[in-house]
């Protein structure tokens, strides 16, 4: 049997994905405090693991579960511009979501909306475009089959569409 | 439509990763953390632990930095994460002894690297053989209790993981040659070159010649 890898090697090998997923389902401004927050939980889990888990999908896991923390808290504080992604919004933001093409024009922008998307549509949508898991990781990050995930993205980008579409028709 | 990932700054992951690892040695969720340190005697590998220096390792070429974690890793935990700032004192002590300035360690040990019995008892031996003095692998293996096991004191002299600090370069082989040492004849002279040790500066001549 395989042994874990030393920690921080594995800290090495997801940051990079950990913080795109985190920045796309809660905001650069928190997702610094999530991102210290998901491995400093991993690691005090880390040895009761398996050495043969799926790592990457176990880390977005713990990651999705500090995001749903978060989006918890801010629904009980209910500041409704906290969603927002300070860094994407233009100067004056305040007047959510963004323009398309605004931003820096990578689709940043769009996470903005994604986050305003209900919980499993949101969590399905980062896990699956800021976190790369395929569908049948994310049913196992939340617990769900994987057809209710598919469901859930498909859901989750038919309302985007729609969005887009509505601020893009009076041009 | 279509959804990117968010960019990243360049640096900006391994910052936070940094920042990361540093908390999880503070707040005590790492069991060990490490440094990589720059010196005369090339690069080390300084890991401790809350109870004490665990390991210094050469960074050699066919036992790199993955190698040296990997083996903490499988030895006592893999909760292992890079936290120089935890190893400042050790790097401090270092610094003064390849300047001249420490003649002493005065640094909390971590034994759990070495085997509990006649290996653990041959490496106290060691470290009590003072600055600029020398012993002999009998020497050793006879202050651990079995004068005739010269050669396990050598194997385990040969497996010490915390040279420099437990002077297993201070042991030498009978008659005053200068015997092996884990990171390289090399370093074995240059550390007796700092104490000022004879056969520190080149090969010594077998006394008998």
């Amino acid at each position: 049997m395989r042994n874990l890898p030393p920690f921080q090697r594995f800290l090495d090998a997801h940051r990079e994905d950990v913080l795109r997923f985190l920045i796309a389902s809660v905001g650069r401004h928190d997702a610094d405090d999530a991102f210290q927050e998901t491995f400093i939980s991993a690691l005090r889990a880390y040895e009761r693991l398996r050495p043969d888990s799926n790592l990457r999908a176990w880390v977005l896991t713990i990651a999705h579960r500090k995001a749903l923390d978060l989006h918890r808290a801010r629904a009980r504080s209910a500041l409704p511009v906290a969603d927002l992604d300070d860094r994407a919004l233009p100067v004056g933001g305040g007047t959510p979501p963004p323009e398309p093409g605004s931003g820096d024009g990578d689709g940043a922008d769009h996470w903005a909306r994604v986050r305003a998307l209900p919980p499993r549509q949101r969590a399905v949508l980062t896990l699956r475009y800021a976190g790369d898991l395929t569908h049948g990781e994310i049913a196992m990050a939340l617990g769900c089959s994987e057809d209710a995930a598919r469901r859930a993205a498909s859901d989750g980008l038919r309302t985007l569409r729609e969005e887009l579409s509505d601020v893009a028709a009076p041009t | 439509m279509s959804l990117h990932p968010p960019d990243l700054q360049p640096g900006e992951a391994a910052a936070l990763a940094a920042r990361t690892a540093a908390r999880a040695a503070d707040e005590g969720a790492a069991e060990v953390a490490y440094a990589v340190l720059d010196g005369p005697a090339g690069r080390l590998v300084a890991a401790a632990t809350p109870r004490g220096l665990l390991r210094i390792a050469y960074e050699l070429d066919d036992a790199g930095l993955d190698a040296i974690l990997d083996e903490i890793a499988a030895r006592l935990s893999p909760r292992i994460v890079e936290a120089p700032a935890r190893l400042d004192g050790v790097r401090r002590e270092l610094d003064e002894y390849f300047d001249g300035r420490r003649r002493d360690f005065e640094l909390a040990l971590d034994w759990r690297l070495v085997r509990a019995g006649f290996a653990r008892r041959v490496l106290e031996a060691t470290a009590r053989i003072p600055f600029g003095a020398t012993s002999t692998y009998a020497g050793v293996a006879g202050a651990a209790g079995s004068p005739q096991a010269f050669r396990a004191a050598g194997n385990a002299l040969g497996s010490n993981p915390i040279p420099i600090v437990v002077p297993c370069h201070r042991v030498l082989a009978s008659g005053g040659k200068l015997g092996g040492y884990t990171g390289g004849l090399a370093r074995k002279r240059l550390l007796l070159g700092i104490e000022g040790v004879p056969a520190g500066g080149q090969l010594a001549l077998p006394a008998d010649a």
